[in-house]
């Protein structure tokens, strides 16, 4: 196990870092993310865009009530939201049929039960504007 | 002329039958069906599962509810996206199935662009127009040049607006749904009681930020005791931040196309609040401002249906391969 660990002070800090986890991601990667609401998983996400090459990065909005967004960069890119989505419902988005070609992320994946072979990464508040960011592969 | 539309992009099962005068023959939205009764208890959870369900029964009371026949449909519109990929697919396929057995024309429309036309569902309005479209998915502003042609000026970069609502009412625990519950409790609150930040107000662009607010909400949360006495104004000055951004956006972007007429639509219109800042805001401007009536602002498939004519009539039809697609290609700009 892997563990590497950032801190970040602002949103375009946190884009910086999701860009990194970007360069990095390779088809098949399945990235969970956890962190209590506003603590900026949206913006990692965001970043990860930006990292494998979605032109509209800035546009990567929060899938919360669409459930799944999918963007096109190097591969593709898509963004799940389990937070209006039931553990049971999980298997019904198909998420491997989009780990053939790209890279899915997760947001509120504490909902999905199942998980295997994934990459976390945790989004901690350690201050009003402070985010400690720990991936562990 | 009969028009169907068909709507699975979400979390409802939406079918309308529309004639070409505009009445509505019939319009049903799954969430106020009594979908017990229609499963004898026992109603399927999955969203996409649920949309594969229940079309079939629902298409065949809305055609009972207009009073005709399948062969008596004219044209079929359908949702082509932006939505949760699954479920639209649901729709797309059933109505494509629908007018290859009919040897009917297939209409594919977009989502976002049937909210801002569901005014017509009521009312002429003349072009061009800017139009907002607020909901929990989607936060967008249009400049509606004509029928069927429209440029996206602005939209969210992170949260939708009503998005931001229903977080900020499950963090307080305040119960479902969201937006309802706060525009319930802020109407007895002191709006300026905290001065929440307007995100990106001083930007050049249309785009809208909500997420920014929404964590200024938890940080002011944590740190002040927010209880029975002040919680209407806490959640009275957030309400007041939202609708501010959105009236302030939207306004620019109608006295910087030199238009007279904004068109408001999407779930979030129902706000009362909302409704109150712009129309204030539109007469001090002499802007008029149109909001669709509450039933049309949620999803629905009238609006898909109207929307669908509006192409037929112009000559656009879809070919029976046309794809879901899951989000807008976004290109704003002036």
């Amino acid at each position: 196990m892997e563990k590497r660990e950032f801190i970040s002070k602002s949103p375009s800090e946190t884009w910086d870092i999701g860009e990194y986890v970007g360069k990095h991601a390779l088809p098949g990667d399945l990235y969970t993310l956890y962190g209590e609401l506003g603590s900026g998983k949206t913006q990692l996400a965001k970043g990860i865009a930006r990292g494998i090459g979605v032109a509209d990065w800035e546009y990567v909005v929060s899938p919360s009530f669409t459930i799944m967004n999918i963007y096109e960069g190097k591969f593709l890119f898509c963004h799940v939201d389990l937070y209006r989505v039931t553990a049971g419902e999980v298997d019904d988005l198909n998420l491997e049929e989009f780990l053939d070609t790209g890279i899915v992320v997760v947001e509120w994946a504490e909902r999905g039960l199942w998980w295997g072979n994934n990459i976390e990464i945790h989004v901690e508040n350690t201050g009003e504007n402070e985010r400690k960011i720990v991936i562990i592969k | 002329m009969l028009i169907l539309g068909v709507d699975t992009s979400c979390d409802d099962t939406s079918l309308a039958v529309l004639d070409e005068e505009r009445k509505i023959r019939a319009n049903i939205v799954s969430s106020q069906v009594d979908l017990h009764a229609m499963f004898g208890g026992v109603v399927p959870e999955i969203a996409s599962r649920k949309h594969v369900e229940l079309i079939d029964s629902l298409y065949e009371s809305a055609l009972e509810e207009a009073g005709i026949t399948s062969g008596e449909l004219d044209l079929i519109s359908v949702t082509q996206g932006p939505g949760l990929i699954g479920s639209v697919l649901v729709g797309l396929c059933f109505a494509k199935g629908l007018a290859l057995a009919l040897h009917k024309p297939l209409i594919g429309i977009n989502h976002i662009e049937a909210h801002a036309m569901s005014i017509f569902l009521e009312r002429e309005v003349e072009f061009p127009f800017i139009a907002l479209v607020v909901s929990g998915g989607h936060t967008i502003i249009l400049f509606m040049e004509g029928p069927c042609t429209y440029r996206i000026l602005g939209t969210t970069r992170d949260d939708a607006a009503g998005e931001a609502f229903d977080k900020i009412a499950k963090y307080m625990e305040l119960g479902y749904p969201g937006g309802r519950v706060i525009e319930e409790s802020a109407k007895k609150g002191q709006k300026d009681y905290v001065l929440f930040p307007r995100p990106m107000m001083d930007d050049k662009n249309y785009d809208f930020s909500f997420s920014g607010l929404k964590t200024a909400f938890i940080n002011y949360a944590k740190k002040h005791d927010i209880n029975d006495a002040n919680i209407a104004d806490v959640l009275a000055s957030f309400q007041e931040a939202v609708c501010d951004v959105l009236a302030f956006k939207t306004f620019k972007a109608a006295k910087e196309h030199a238009v007279k007429r904004i068109v408001v639509g999407g779930g979030v219109a129902s706000n009362g609040r909302l409704r109150e800042v712009f129309a204030e805001r539109g007469k001090r401007e002499g802007i008029e401002t149109m909001f669709s009536s509450p039933q049309f602002c949620t999803d629905n498939g009238a609006m898909v249906a109207i929307l669908g004519y509006y192409y037929f009539r112009k000559g656009i039809i879809s070919p029976l391969n046309a794809k879901g697609y899951s989000r807008m290609a976004i290109k704003t700009g002036k």
